[in-house]
């Protein structure tokens, strides 16, 4: 047993290190990503480029407008006097806002009477906008509240103490609230799937389609020797994919690394038996190794999307909910998060861990069921 | 029959296999004596590939019983698999492994003994004549080197029994003949080879041949048994001048069945009751003024043989689809 799948082991590595294409997806592809997302994909909302449609032009509205740009939300990139060149600019999606202030609106401030803001926003992105829209508020509140103080030290010669609610925030797990550390670790399942997938995916029928299995098929290796061979050197792989993109997430992105390695390698150990189920399964019933990588697209795009990877899972309708319960990419996710972010350990996760054993046997077993050396 | 299955390396009774509706292999039944070149002869397509796969247990019969090696096809194959190799028709070692990757990969697999995974590495290498050649990528050898390390790599572990499909196709003729060499010698040693062919040349090297059309065994016999046993008509050669257009005039001579052109000369096949039919042949030549060199009976070829009952098979079942159709 040991000797047949030591050999079926080095066969593989062989193979793949000698192939390039396969050292740039085991290699470069994790690279990649970890920096793309690390980097580039960020849904932190700063530096909007910004209108300013000022037709007052008075104290009032030139100190608003410096709270603006001041917040660094805000990015006042251009001046304009007509209201045509503020569609023209939100047309060409060179500027995001438009903050409006009429004539009058230093004025009505003086006289103690509401003076209107207009913020435009392009709503194409409803996630951004609300966002930005949420700035304004903010921004708008304080610089009211500051003009309520003033009014009233004029008037008494004491600063107002008004009985009120202060909200005082605090984040949990991710304390500045980056995207990065959401992000980064979540790419570690990517890679992980992506790579295993398509190996395992490959491996059975690659060797169908140029005819090396029946060579291998005629000899006495069983059943479970080959099924070994053909996934334990991609669940190595894995193992290599993980390592590499922890080390970049901790020591290049900062990302907290604050829950246990031991366990990560364990989940990561349950999580391969689903891919490398699935991927097996993909190998045994494809034909060619086209049909192959179309099948495992098929299942990895939507699982990747109803993971929780970038959608939570909370939003989507119940239907769909009840559908990512099969879905292996959605516990390892939660584990990853936990295990980086928060530094719980199986006493929580645990929940997870069994859901994956599960799915990982069903799909080994199921594979496994429907390689058979000799056919029908 | 079997009386003595110790003496009979392969034997298989009523062996069908389908696809769906179509009958690749029809009840075929034969035995291959230990020790014996048993050759599998017919053209391309007549389920000779699907005998051999059902044999070395790649393939699950529809239908019918056999043993290879003693152990029964349905249900010890994997038995099978450690007392046989089996080279199939289309090269299948890892052309991007070495060649002594592929000879190692092949002899952890078979699990060779630690002691004797060396000598057969280099026995391989030798027969296959890759001693240049071991840190090549198979990738890169000529057809006939790669045939003779797929041979070696088929038979690491000494089977007693080797299946060889179409072993020399795509081969230059050098390499052809001392890949027969190599089958004499292992033949020699006590091993049944049990090979596929459509070349008639090839055929004549085997002890015994059987002849499959349309997937059904039509005749068994060694080469000089269907020579004489199965031909039921005289092959008469005829070498004369432009054979090509002698063979339109010779067509309504009384007693000729069949013409057709073989290498130099015409091949004519006569009714064997029918008297004097070389003087006929010679004299409708001379009315027509084609010089004949030489007019005589031969023994047939096995090509004579089996197109002769080709289609002698062929006849049989013309009327009978006429009535199904």
């Amino acid at each position: 047993m040991r000797e047949r799948i030591t050999r079926m082991l080095i066969k593989e590595f062989i193979q793949i290190l000698r192939d390039p294409r396969m050292r740039t997806v085991i290699f470069v592809m994790p690279l990649v990503q970890t920096l793309v997302f690390g980097y580039a994909v960020t849904t932190d909302v700063t530096d909007i480029p910004t209108a300013l449609f000022d037709l007052d032009n008075s104290r009032a509205s030139r100190e608003l407008a410096a709270q603006f740009s001041g917040s660094g939300y805000f990015d006042v990139v251009a001046y304009i006097d007509r209201e045509e060149a503020a569609r023209h600019l939100l047309d060409r999606g060179a500027v995001k806002a438009v903050l409006r202030m009429n004539k009058g609106f230093g004025d009505a401030l003086r006289a103690g009477r509401t003076a209107p803001l207009q913020v435009i926003v392009d709503g194409t992105d409803s996630n951004t906008a609300a966002i930005v829209l949420n700035y304004a508020g903010q921004i708008a509140g304080r610089f009211s509240e500051a003009v309520l103080q003033t009014r009233v030290v004029r008037a008494t010669g004491e600063p107002a103490t008004p009985a009120r609610v202060i909200v005082e925030t605090r984040a949990w797990f991710n304390e500045n609230l980056e995207s990065r550390n959401f992000y980064v670790p979540g790419v570690i399942v990517l890679i992980v799937t992506l790579v295993t997938l398509m190996l395992s995916s490959m491996a059975v029928v690659r060797e169908k389609e140029i005819g090396t299995i029946e060579q291998i098929m005629v000899t006495p290796i069983s059943q479970a020797e080959f099924i070994l061979g053909k996934t334990l050197p991609f669940a190595l792989i894995g193992f290599a994919d993980v390592a590499l993109v922890t080390v970049m997430a901790a020591y290049w992105f900062d990302v907290p690394v604050r829950g246990s390695l031991l366990l990560l390698i364990g989940a990561t150990t349950l999580y391969l038996m689903s891919t490398l189920g699935i991927g097996l399964l993909i190998s045994t019933i494809s034909r060619t190794q086209q049909q192959a990588m179309m099948s495992a697209f098929f299942f990895y795009f939507p699982a990747m999307l109803l993971s929780g990877f970038v959608f939570p899972i909370a939003n989507m309708p119940e239907g769909v909910q009840w559908l990512t319960y099969l879905n292996p990419l959605r516990y390892f996710l939660v584990i990853i998060r936990g295990i980086f972010l928060k530094g719980v350990g199986p006493e929580l996760l645990w929940p997870q861990m069994a859901a994956l054993l599960i799915l990982g046997t069903v799909t080994l077993w199921v594979a496994s069921k429907r390689f058979q050396k000799t056919s029908i | 029959m079997l009386s003595d299955p110790e003496s009979y390396a392969v034997v298989v009774r009523d062996l069908e296999k389908r696809f769906g509706s179509f009958v690749a292999v029809n009840r075929i039944s034969l035995q291959v004596k230990a020790g014996e070149i048993f050759g599998f002869l017919g053209p391309n397509g007549a389920g000779k590939s699907t005998t051999i796969r059902m044999l070395c247990g790649l393939l699950t019969p529809t239908a019918g019983t056999g043993t290879v090696a003693g152990f029964d096809i349905r249900q010890q194959a994997e038995r099978i698999k450690a007392h046989i190799g089996y080279m199939s028709q289309k090269f299948s070692l890892y052309d991007d492994l070495t060649v002594e990757e592929n000879i190692d990969f092949y002899s952890g697999i078979y699990r060779i003994p630690d002691g004797k995974k060396a000598a057969r590495k280099e026995w391989v290498i030798q027969m296959a004549g890759l001693v240049q050649h071991r840190t090549s990528r198979t990738a890169v050898l000529s057809g006939g080197w790669k045939q003779r390390l797929a041979l070696g790599c088929a038979i690491l572990h000494e089977p007693p029994i080797i299946f060889l499909d179409e072993p020399t196709s795509g081969v230059d003729p050098i390499s052809r003949r001392s890949f027969w060499d190599l089958i004499y010698t292992l033949a020699g040693e006590g091993v049944t080879v049990f090979v596929t062919t459509h070349y008639m040349e090839e055929a004549e090297y085997c002890d015994r041949l059987g002849l499959v059309y349309r997937g059904e065994l039509i005749a068994a016999g060694s080469p000089d048994e269907l020579k004489t046993h199965f031909m039921q008509d005289d092959i008469v050669e005829v070498l004369c001048e432009q054979p090509q257009e002698a063979l339109s005039v010779l067509g309504t001579v009384a007693g000729v069945k069949e013409v057709a052109l073989f290498g130099k000369g015409l091949h004519v096949v006569v009714e064997r009751q029918a008297a004097d039919v070389i003087g006929a042949i010679q004299s409708r030549l001379a009315e027509r003024n084609f010089a004949v060199s030489r007019a005589e009976r031969i023994v047939p070829s096995l090509e004579d043989v089996f197109v002769s009952l080709i289609e002698a098979r062929d006849r049989q079942e013309q009327p009978q689809a006429e009535v199904a159709g």
